[in-house]
């Protein structure tokens, strides 16, 4: 992905396996949201490809679709690192717009909204369910009808995790969801995470500075740093590693660590 | 009082028109944050279809009334939305994501371009219809004034109740309210969760344009005469009616109408006809400088 002049990343090349937490680690400026951006349809790679698993529609090229198609065809969802929810809306109904694709196929358009026929009633009923299940698993049913905007800053993370969910997603992508999470609002992040990524069934990509989070719910890291893929594994093999110690702390002080 | 009651009556009918037309100047200035001036043309060009329609239709040899309404409502709805659409098509999605100003002054080349259009396919003189529905209430009389309820009047304000009723609660309750709503706030994030943008604002302009449209039958039944002008007096009208209102919000361009259309009434009676469109630009200015987010308008907050 090039910006002008500004090559943000370079040769990247991983994969993030379903059922399995892959996280983005590299210091400021290494790429991380580039990354998410062009996953996401938000930015057009100018070279390479995208290639997801999609479990009904077979291999999907990202980068060729159109930005919304993104995360309507191929299921690809994000999270941003503050949140981005629709503040006047209710908790339920940002629940609820995320799985406008069902609503939006089964209405035609809203005409047969107006006209309330059965299978936009029934989709309706599932949409709520849907979002009606989520509200409970994160315990989020309280809020179901207070302005998403003015929640405190932890209820709203969750909130934006749940409305991702609602859109049944393939793949999903974190952007540092523990920032800003008091210690046990952040471990009850980390088992969310873990549960969602080992029960339905997801991949989820993951970007987070707090390394007590990535150590303890990865599965697999990716290190960046100014665009580049300096190294990739187990948690217990990335910390170890020269370059990652080196991006990190810098050279001298990698130096001094070694003497 | 007999006279307040009456200028009461043709404010509340001025007004339903002005607040037909203010929600399409609202609703998409919440959703892409322009003014949309073009807006009052796409209502003078309804007008046009409607007079056209009317006409072919008395040639057809159909005489009952409501038939003949309905009929005309629905092919001005359908056509307007179709100008609305290709306006934005043409005139303003090209320009999205360049500077704010650029498709302002596409949305005023634009209106110029509807204005000449009509002028020169249909004339610049003015068009009239024979009244449509005649007759109506005389209320009651008191010293020596006549309280006149038009049969067209009581249409107007049913009409435009039934139509803020059924958009009220298309925006709020179905798929598709929830949708233009969520681009309103934030149309990145609706892009990321598949809303189709495009569409979406597509979609508004359609139904901006339609409301207009209805507005522009409505003004054919009650005045029976058009030309080629009259967009840009009931756009301006309409716009400092969603402004008066608080750009953005839907009952406040509703509010907004009935106000404008209220004062514009009084002022017309009481004070000077002939000055009545002082009243209406002079609100606009004190409201834009003691109250610029309007009646129901909230501040924006920019986020950092």
């Amino acid at each position: 992905m090039r910006f002008g002049g500004l090559t943000a990343i370079d040769e990247l090349s991983f994969a993030a396996p379903v059922r399995q937490i892959t996280s983005i680690i590299g210091p400021n400026g290494a790429g991380k949201t580039t990354l998410f951006n062009c996953i996401t349809g938000f930015y057009r790679p100018s070279a390479g490809s995208i290639v997801l698993a999609h479990p009904v529609r077979g291999s999907l090229r990202l980068e060729t679709l159109e930005s919304h198609r993104v995360a309507r065809e191929a299921q690809v969802l994000r999270t941003f690192q503050n949140t981005r929810l629709f503040p006047k809306m209710t908790v339920l109904e940002n629940m609820i717009v995320a799985q406008h694709n069902a609503l939006q196929a089964a209405s035609f358009f809203s005409l047969a909204g107006l006209f309330k026929l059965r299978r936009y009633r029934l989709a309706e009923k599932q949409a709520l369910e849907q979002a009606m299940s989520w509200l409970q698993r994160l315990k989020l049913l309280e809020f179901a009808n207070i302005a998403a905007g003015v929640l405190p800053y932890g209820t709203q993370r969750r909130v934006e995790i749940g409305r991702a969910m609602c859109a049944d997603p393939v793949l999903l992508c974190l952007d540092e969801p523990a920032a800003g999470l008091n210690p046990r609002e952040s471990a009850e992040l980390n088992d969310l995470l873990l549960e969602l990524s080992r029960e339905s069934g997801i991949s989820v990509l993951l970007i987070e500075h707090d390394m007590n989070v990535v150590m303890k719910i990865s599965d697999h890291i990716v290190v960046l740093n100014y665009g580049r893929k300096i190294a990739e594994g187990a948690p217990l093999l990335v910390r170890k590693d020269p370059h990652v110690v080196k991006a990190y702390l810098g050279e001298e002080d990698f130096q001094e660590q070694r003497a | 009082m007999a006279s307040i009651i009456q200028q009461l009556i043709n404010g509340l009918t001025l007004g339903s028109i002005y607040g037909l037309i203010a929600i399409g100047y609202t609703m998409v200035y919440g959703i892409i944050g322009m003014i949309n001036f073009a807006h009052g043309d796409i209502y003078m060009v309804s007008a046009f279809i409607a007079v056209t329609c009317f006409t072919l239709l008395a040639a057809a040899g159909i005489s009952s009334v409501p038939l003949a309404l309905l009929i005309v409502l629905a092919v001005t709805v359908a056509f307007t939305s179709v100008f609305g659409w290709s306006v934005e098509r043409t005139a303003y999605r090209p320009l999205r994501g360049s500077t704010r100003l650029a498709p302002l002054i596409s949305s005023i080349g634009m209106s110029i371009f509807l204005q000449n259009m009509v002028q020169v396919t249909q004339g610049a003189r003015v068009k009239s219809i024979p009244p449509i529905i005649t007759g109506g209430i005389d209320l009651f009389t008191r010293d020596g004034f006549n309280v006149h309820l038009a049969y067209s009047q009581i249409i107007i304000v049913m009409v435009t109740v039934a139509l803020m009723a059924v958009f009220t609660w298309l925006i709020t309750q179905t798929s598709f309210g929830r949708q233009q709503r969520a681009c309103e706030q934030d149309r990145t994030m609706a892009m990321l969760l598949g809303i189709d943008v495009d569409r979406t604002i597509s979609l508004t302009f359609m139904i901006g344009a339609a409301l207009a449209a209805v507005a522009g039958v409505l003004v054919t039944v009650y005045y029976g005469v058009i030309d080629f002008y009259i967009g840009f007096g009931a756009g301006i009208k309409a716009f400092t009616a969603a402004v008066l209102g608080g750009i953005g919000s839907l009952p406040g361009a509703m509010l907004g109408g009935l106000v404008i259309g209220l004062i514009e009434a009084f002022w017309a009676a009481y004070l000077s006809a002939e000055y009545k469109d002082v009243a209406t630009f002079s609100i606009l200015i004190l409201v834009l400088m003691f109250r610029p987010n309007g009646l129901l308008g909230r501040p924006e907050v920019e986020k950092v």
